[in-house]
């Protein structure tokens, strides 16, 4: 029972992670809680199903419920999020910004933004469940009494690939160090002669292609639905926060944390107020150590 | 013809009563700069409690208490300002963005709560048969709904009055003052954390008050009317209407929730039944869009905020 909620909460706290990532890099380089993160994911999930349709999902390829169709949709629906957060930058939170708008006004746009963007996707698809894949598959047993889909462990390697490249691109590549030092402190990224547009351009690309992954696994397992995303709006916060922000260890490590605390709950509390479980744990980082794990006291 | 005025007469109420919303959020954000995000958590609060205590009585409830209608408003408001304070007491030295996203994990546990105790909420199927002020006297639909309209009248006129008053006394001055620069003023001996508190609580309170008010007019209660859409609703209400005037929160009110309203009408005469959810989808994306475009076209909105904080001020 323990075993399986550990291995349930593993694979929730590595999709949250890949969302919190994003989460964690706007509220340090562009300095504001970016509430349209979660709708990344959503449009994520949904422009892979786009590519799925025309695609179709693949022939499964061993035991996995798909074939190299799946991950080129989701490759497909990284790039295009990308593209999708920095028109949204470009259309509203770049005037605000240069306008010297409040951060919280930036923070109202973005709740707008989100209710434009979900209900965009309801437009389009309803509110029915879709799926990638219609392949039934059977769990294999990892330990006594702990099981998990093929698919499920297909989305926890990736992620861990994902996660170190990601750590190599932000430690050696010259954008990687640029967005680094703008997260310290932009006056002084600034004066470095950096460029701050470029910087902020990079992160919103960087942030949409990780929130899509997270969108399409949320999305494999098992189904999309257009509150996918927004579902999952607090556990972003709540990891990016515990981890401390413009953190990617804090982000991952956060995201874990959420993660398991939603799946262990469910031992000790009525499974109806698992989603209350993030709140928790934020409302604990924020009363307790509000600079987060890897965070650094302002 | 009577069949459209019964709908401006039912138009108006709820008006009104996202107006009391407006206003308490005017407090909050208009005057204090307290992003509260959670808005409908603490409509609930109010809305629920008044319905726990004057509700008819069921055996199967906790509440139900059929206690009358005022306790029940009194009620609501207390609650909904204890909660406010316990909720402030926790989450109120935080900085700007993190309350917003406490306020709104309180509100998604509170709409939790409401859903899952189902001995004292009525779960999904909510609560009904909740009597209506003097229904007995006003007997038919459209002579309740007039007089229910009067009654919301005199409400939002002393909650107006109060809060001119109290926001141009000196108490107003310094939620201002806190708003603007919190260092100068409590460099000048004023508690920032404490006027906060009281703001907030106050503000809270009123939207507490919305809730009972909205849920003895309309007579039942469930959980799905306590979305989080309808904080962004009185957000947009205030955003547009002109945040940090009271006037422009009202205005605000009849301006969003006539758009919300006309769309609706439009989406369910041009769109078939087949297709609502993309009809009411539709609507949401319109508050979303009037919440973006104000904020970069008219960021004072329809009417700002007067730039003249005190009639001393020119002396």
């Amino acid at each position: 029972m323990i075993g399986q909620a550990i291995a349930d909460g593993i694979l929730t706290g590595a999709i949250i992670a890949l969302g919190a990532i994003g989460v964690s890099f706007t509220l340090q380089i562009m300095r504001f809680a970016n509430f349209a993160h979660s709708e990344l994911l959503t449009w994520g999930a949904y422009l892979a199903l786009v590519f799925v349709g025309f695609a179709g999902p693949g022939t499964p390829t061993g035991p996995l419920s798909f074939g190299w169709q799946l991950i080129a949709a989701a490759l497909f629906a990284a790039v295009l999020t990308g593209v999708v957060a920095w028109i949204v930058d470009s259309l509203v939170f770049r005037n605000l910004r240069r306008r010297g708008a409040h951060p919280l006004t930036m923070v109202f746009a973005a709740f707008g933004a989100a209710l434009v963007m979900r209900n965009v996707v309801v437009l389009f698809w309803g509110h029915d469940s879709h799926f990638y894949t219609r392949e039934l598959q059977i769990g294999v047993e990892l330990l006594p009494g702990v099981r998990m889909l093929p698919d499920q462990i297909f989305i926890l390697g990736l992620t861990l690939v994902v996660v170190v490249s990601l750590h190599l691109f932000l430690t050696y590549s010259r954008t990687g160090m640029a967005m680094r030092a703008m997260a310290e402190s932009p006056q002084l990224a600034q004066v470095c002669g950096i460029e701050v547009d470029a910087v902020m351009r990079w992160t919103w690309i960087l942030s949409g292609a990780l929130a899509a992954l997270a969108g399409v696994f949320a999305g494999l397992t098992p189904q999309l639905h257009p509150e996918i995303g927004f579902n999952l709006l607090l556990a972003l916060f709540a990891a990016a926060i515990l981890g401390g922000t413009g953190s990617l260890a804090g982000a991952v490590i956060g995201g874990l944390v959420v993660g398991l605390a939603e799946n262990l709950s469910v031992l000790f509390i009525s499974a109806g107020y698992k989603t209350a479980m993030p709140f928790l744990v934020l409302l604990a980082v924020l009363l307790v150590r509000p600079q987060g794990l890897f965070g650094e006291k302002q | 013809m009577t069949g459209i005025f019964s709908y401006l007469v039912f138009f108006a109420c709820i008006v009104l009563i996202f107006g009391v919303l407006a206003l308490g959020l005017n407090l909050q954000w208009g005057f204090t700069g307290l992003f509260n995000a959670g808005i409908v958590g603490f409509y609930a609060i109010g809305a629920y409690t008044h319905a726990i205590l004057t509700a008819a009585p069921q055996p199967q409830y906790l509440g139900n208490l059929g206690l009358p209608w005022i306790v029940g408003i009194l009620a609501a408001m207390a609650a909904t300002a204890l909660a406010a304070w316990v909720i402030a007491l926790l989450t109120i030295r935080l900085r700007g963005d993190y309350l917003a996203i406490a306020t709104f994990g309180i509100a998604v546990s509170i709409q939790l709560v409401a859903l899952n105790w189902e001995a004292l909420t009525g779960g999904s199927q909510g609560l009904s048969r909740i009597p209506k002020p003097l229904s007995g006297v006003f007997d038919t639909p459209l002579a309740f709904n007039l007089w229910f309209l009067f009654l919301l009248a005199v409400i939002v006129g002393g909650i107006y009055v109060a809060l001119e008053r109290i926001l141009r006394a000196p108490w107003g001055r310094v939620l201002r003052a806190i708003r603007e620069d919190e260092t100068a003023a409590v460099a000048l001996g004023k508690s920032a954390r404490r006027f906060r508190l009281e703001a907030f609580v106050l503000g809270s309170m009123l939207m507490g008050l919305a809730g009972a008010l909205y849920v003895s007019f309309i007579g039942f209660v469930s959980p799905f009317d306590f979305l989080p859409i309808v904080t962004f609703q009185v957000w947009a209400m205030l955003i547009a209407g002109g945040s940090g005037n009271n006037r422009g929160a009202l205005i605000g009110a009849l301006v969003v929730w006539g758009i919300w309203s006309a769309s609706g009408i439009a989406v369910t005469k041009v769109v078939p039944p087949s297709h609502a959810a993309q009809g009411a989808a539709v609507q949401v994306i319109l508050i979303g869009l009037l919440l973006i475009l104000v904020l970069l076209y008219r960021p004072r909105g329809l009417a700002g905020e007067a730039a003249v904080v005190s009639r001393h001020a020119a002396d």
